[in-house]
């Protein structure tokens, strides 16, 4: 019973969270804030899996996101909205109660698909060169949607919403909400059974030692590209989500910027734990929140307390363990290995 | 005609800024193997440094503006050398003592790129400002080609700060110390060689290159804004691993590099392009030459 204690708690409080925005008991802003700290948590998860457990530095993550985004909302509008874009809709708007899970699907496998671009250089290179790869794509990912004019180049891209409302006329409950956690919890549950499992023990070998996994029967090859392709989907799913929590996406909001953010919430974590990531992502976003009425100085105070941190503390929060090996009692709940 | 050698020139002059900038990121990576991401910003103080610098001695002091460039040139590159220096001391020297991962640190010189943007932008204000003019501009029209004795200034520092740094890194005491740190870091310190003032050393070469970027700049784009640094520098990194990074030269061929492309897509292409295309060359050369032009493969001993 206490093993599957974790299995039962977490859907739980997420039904919780459910019940509470349905009664109206949290408001909007606080929903808003929940949803997008479950956004962050999939990219600082996400991320992990490359910065952390298999080694590289990856840091075009926001790019990744951009193609998710826009992939997502275009699926969005074409099956289940009627938009100036597609015209009328495919699939009548009930249907998305069930067919949702196919526009994030299709945000996470062409955020993949861009994955192998950054794979493929990964065969033969690592470390800061293909730091310079990732960040290229970072760009080459907005640029080539700022000159993308059919699907409003650098003005952005509206209309997704209507899905949501769609689903909202046949039942009416939070059904924002309900995706991003699903897609949260999912995506985290994924990369724990992923780096568990025996095929994904390679990854911490990739990131040991790669000579030494490959005289080891690991194919170090495909590892890597099968991880770059499960991180990269995974933050294109976030990025279909956040498209329509927000309802409005431009290029501009997936620069640079977005792919710090993701790296400081992997590294404040902790370097290849996922526990920790998670955490710091939920840390992080409520920083971020809890400073919003300084303005400007926002973003001066929160790199100083991340620069104070990584003094104190330089391995981040959680190190390189999880949860359980920080605190031994919560191992009669739950383990990771 | 005139078209192709008008733009090859303006290629010269902004590769000469992504070179000078790339030279920074060149230094430092190749003694610490750190990518100081601040860089960027430190250029960016640069520019303000010498935008304050100039109007004191202008407006206040009531200079010529020949003398104050004389005074500038010097005052802004150690100043800015400071400014490199203090968030070596601060932020970096403190981590590498510990023994935090290299990543660890990367990720704090992101974060002090940021205190320096928005710093400044808190400090100061999103007003953009204006820098005065400080050399007077003649044109020099040269068979049909129409240089200024700016543009010429800014080709012939950077070609000259190249051989500098070349000699240094190359014909000197300290710069055969600055190549074995990057080496070997355990040996080094046995035989004598204080790795701190070393790496100081460095940093005030590339924040001290990058203050002269800034000065350069702002004569050549007088508006300054907090984020200016932020893009260049990012450029200036990619243009820097595609060279070679820790070596000088590739800094150099890799500043000019980007630079013909950017200046060779926006001549041809529409201009919106011109990031995609650039980059996409980039990332091709650096599928065939993992290393980068100039750099070296590293053969792991198992």
């Amino acid at each position: 019973m206490q093993r599957y204690a974790l299995n039962i708690l977490l859907p739980a409080a997420a039904a919780f969270i459910v019940v509470l925005s349905q009664m109206g008991a949290l408001d909007l802003y606080v929903q808003s804030v929940i949803m997008f700290m479950a956004i962050n948590v999939i990219m600082s998860a996400s991320l992990n899996l490359v910065n952390g457990n298999m080694g590289e530095f990856s840091c075009g993550h926001g790019g990744f996101m951009c193609v998710g985004a826009y992939v997502g909302s275009l699926l969005s509008m074409l099956l289940f909205t009627n938009s100036k874009l597609f015209g009328a809709a495919l699939l009548p708007g009930y249907s998305a109660l069930v067919l949702f899970p196919l526009v994030l699907l299709g945000a996470g496998a062409a955020a993949a698909l861009v994955g192998v671009i950054v794979a493929v250089p990964s065969f033969k290179t690592r470390g800061d060169y293909l730091a310079i790869i990732t960040l290229a794509v970072n760009y080459m990912v907005i640029s080539a949607i700022q000159n993308l004019d059919v699907i409003g180049g650098p003005r952005g891209l509206t209309g997704m919403r209507p899905t949501m409302s769609a689903m909202e006329d046949v039942v009416n409950l939070p059904w924002m909400m309900i995706w991003v956690l699903i897609g949260a919890f999912g995506s985290v549950a994924l990369i724990r059974r992923y780096i568990s499992s025996t095929y994904g023990k390679g990854v911490n070998a990739v990131c040991q030692d790669e000579i030494a996994a490959e005289i080891m029967s690991v194919d170090t090859n495909r590892i890597k590209l099968v991880t770059f392709m499960v991180s990269s989907g995974l933050a294109g799913v976030a990025g279909a989500l956040y498209a329509h929590v927000v309802g409005y996406v431009n290029p501009g909001s997936f620069d640079i910027l977005k792919s710090t953010e993701a790296m400081v919430m992997v590294y404040l974590g902790g370097m290849g734990s996922l526990s920790g990531s998670v955490l710091s992502a939920v840390l992080f976003t409520l920083l971020l929140e809890a400073l919003r009425p300084l303005q400007i100085y926002k973003w001066v105070l929160v790199p100083l307390i991340l620069i104070l941190l990584m003094q104190f503390r330089p391995e981040g929060i959680m190190g390189n363990k999880e949860l359980p090996d920080m605190f031994p009692r919560l191992r009669k709940y739950f383990t990771f290995k | 005609m005139e078209f192709v050698f008008q733009n090859i020139l303006n290629a010269l002059q902004w590769g000469s800024f992504y070179a000078l900038i790339a030279l920074g990121y060149t230094l430092v990576y190749g003694v610490l193997l750190l990518i100081n991401f601040a860089h960027g910003d430190i250029f960016m103080v640069g520019a303000y440094i010498a935008y304050f610098v100039a109007t004191l001695f202008l407006a206040t002091v009531g200079l010529s503006p020949s003398a104050t460039l004389t005074l500038a040139v010097p005052l802004t590159m150690i100043l800015t050398a400071c400014v490199g220096v203090t968030l070596e001391r601060v932020a970096y020297r403190p981590l590498r003592r510990k023994g935090a991962h290299r990543l660890y640190v990367v990720i704090t010189a992101l974060m002090c790129g940021l205190i320096l943007e928005n710093g400044n932008l808190a400090l100061l204000g999103a007003s953009r400002k204006n820098f005065p003019e400080l050399l007077e501009k003649t044109v020099y029209n040269f068979m049909g080609l129409s240089v200024t004795n700016l543009k010429v200034v800014v080709i012939f520092t950077a070609i000259a700060v190249f051989l500098l740094l070349q000699f240094i890194v190359t014909r000197t005491k300290i710069g055969m110390a600055m190549r074995g740190i990057a080496w070997d870091k355990f040996a080094i310190p046995l035989m004598g060689i204080p790795v701190d003032t070393i790496i100081v050393f460095t940093f005030v070469l590339g924040s001290g290159m990058a203050g002269l970027a800034g000065l350069l700049f702002a004569m050549s784009y007088p508006v300054l804004e907090p984020y200016m640094g932020a893009l260049i520098g990012w450029k200036a990194f990619i243009a820097a691993v595609v060279g070679g990074i820790g070596d000088i030269r590739g800094a150099f061929v890799g500043g000019f590099l980007l630079a013909f492309l950017e200046i060779g897509v926006a001549a041809v292409f529409p201009s919106t392009l011109r990031d995609l295309i650039a980059f996409t060359v980039l990332l091709l050369i650096m599928w065939r030459k993992p290393t980068g032009i100039f750099g070296v493969a590293k053969h792991q001993k198992i």
